[in-house]
């Protein structure tokens, strides 16, 4: 890899943390064959939750002593950082978690906690970013038309040190031409279909016809879903994202139909919101519960702090009909969901994660089928 | 004899080698309170990695295997050093927060070459190389 004159001084700086930043981003420039950094706008850095991390990773944090140079985002953590105690996390947990938001936030990293990134700060079509939370990666390259490879929180992190990625994968445009042609059913459920491609497509970028108009956050969910059961970090949509006409449509065909993948575990809990709820969602929600009534079952809501502390009344109204909203943390990364015994998401990425992360069961429905249910 | 190889993690290691001929997956594979292969099918299965020149083709699995290797450190039953016939992201990015130095891609088959127990020093740098008494 050809590195300018300022660069070679990265790697030789009297601060460690520099240093081991920059001979990460050399490492992964090598091994995935770039030959050269480029500037990115921003970053995001998973591995936050003490519970993926652990003291090893909490620790790690500690050592750092450097700043940021670009704009940077942490993603969820293991709990809400002020009602915490609600969701039932113990102090210990509380005190290491704050701990790493902490270490992070001495180095110049926003206390975002959230998937979402995009709804505090949108990219624009062409930037580069290093963002490791897999849905956010997705929803930038496909919805937004940024560039940004899969990061590891670790790499994403070195990125916002030194302000830099290896030019490799997605940051090249021919890298993101489709390689499947996907018809799905208009009556398909977009998160669920996300499930059932990524299932058959794996890591390969497809090219979806709907059939019908979606919502950004009907495309939020599909793309979260894919690179949960598959791996792929973007999607083109005939006739909706940015760079869809740009290539060529591949000759391979693949077709999803509506499904009925709905296990029958009685849910003791639903929680919506994997990836974090937009302001209209969480408005759909709103309007919902004032349509059916007070919840009888644990109704738990994930949104960013930004979102919460900029429409306060959302929240409230929300909360008048029992279900409770939080912020900062997710269901998959939290270990409070690991005390219920079954589930219900509107999310393919929960329903794909849930039961290897948290072990336990889940039942998939739509945002109104899950409100009609924690009303029964 | 040197043999010469791409530096991922630098700094200089020596100790003596522990070669395994199958990929190993440091979330899993790798006891890290012990440093033992756990991993039953390996070919090393029981061997301590501990302070070992770690000679291995290829890693597999989970991501969070990056921070198996600095709990190792912490812990002690880090290995001294790698070396790997072809690097991933996982084990390079665990090795260099950890500070333990890893060379890949190695111009001859260090699998073949070296053996389990042989005295072998790494250096990584701006050039890598592997040296071995022979």
């Amino acid at each position: 890899m050809e590195l300018s004159p300022e660069e070679e001084r990265l790697l030789e700086s009297d601060n460690e943390t520099v240093r081991k930043c920059m001979e990460i981003l050399v490492a992964l420039g090598k091994i995935y064959g770039a030959e050269r950094l480029i500037k990115i706008k921003s970053a995001q850095i998973s591995g936050i939750s003490y519970k993926n991390i652990g003291d090893a990773g909490l620790e790690w944090l500690e050592s750092l002593d450097a700043r940021v140079v670009v704009r940077s985002f942490m993603n969820p953590a293991g709990m809400d950082v002020e009602r915490w105690s609600e969701m039932g996390i113990d102090r210990d947990f509380y005190e290491k978690q704050m701990r790493i938001i902490r270490a992070l936030e001495r180095l110049g990293v926003e206390v975002s906690l959230t998937c979402t990134p995009y709804y505090l700060d949108s990219p624009s079509f062409g930037d580069h970013l290093a963002w490791a939370e897999s849905s956010a990666v997705v929803y930038a390259n496909s919805v937004i038309g940024a560039r940004t490879n899969r990061e590891s929180g670790i790499s994403a992190l070195a990125s916002a040190v030194i302000g830099k990625t290896p030019f490799y994968g997605l940051h090249i445009k021919e890298n993101r031409a489709p390689k499947v042609l996907v018809l799905i059913d208009r009556d398909a459920d977009p998160a669920m279909a996300g499930y059932e491609l990524g299932k058959i497509t794996g890591s390969e970028i497809p090219i979806v016809d709907f059939g019908r108009g979606v919502s950004k956050e009907e495309l939020k969910l599909f793309g979260a879903a894919l690179a949960a059961s598959g791996g792929a970090g973007m999607f083109h949509a005939s006739g909706i994202t940015p760079e869809w006409r740009d290539f060529e449509i591949p000759d391979e065909r693949i077709r999803i139909e509506s499904s009925d993948l709905k296990s029958d575990c009685h849910p003791d809990l639903i929680a919506i919101g994997c990836p974090h709820l937009s302001l209209n969602e969480l408005r759909e929600i709103s309007r919902l519960l004032k349509k059916y009534g007070k919840v009888k079952k644990e109704v738990w809501i994930f949104t960013s702090r930004k979102i919460l502390k900029e429409n306060p009344e959302i929240a409230e109204e929300i909360e008048k009909f029992g279900a409770k909203v939080f912020a900062d943390t997710c269901m998959v990364v939290s270990p409070a969901t690991e005390r219920f015994e079954c589930v219900m998401v509107n999310s393919g990425k929960a329903f794909e994660y849930l039961p290897k992360l948290r072990g336990v069961n889940v039942v998939f429905g739509s945002i109104r089928e899950c409100i009609r249910r924690a009303v029964e | 004899m040197r043999i010469r190889a791409r530096p991922i993690s630098v700094g200089i290691a020596e100790g003596a080698a522990l070669v395994s001929k199958c990929p190993v997956s440091f979330l899993g594979d790798v006891n890290p309170e012990t440093g033992e292969i756990a991993d039953r099918n390996s070919d090393v299965f029981g061997e301590k990695i501990t302070g070992k020149i770690f000679v291995f083709p290829e890693s597999r699995g989970s991501t969070v295997g990056t921070y198996v290797l600095l709990q190792m450190r912490k812990k002690g039953t880090a290995p001294a050093g790698i070396i790997m016939l072809e690097s991933e992201a996982i084990v390079a990015v665990g090795a260099i927060i950890s500070g333990i130095p890893l060379v890949d891609r190695p111009e001859i088959d260090v699998l073949e070459t070296i053996e389990s127990g042989e005295a072998v020093k790494i250096f990584s740098g701006r050039e890598g190389w592997i040296e071995i008494d022979r």
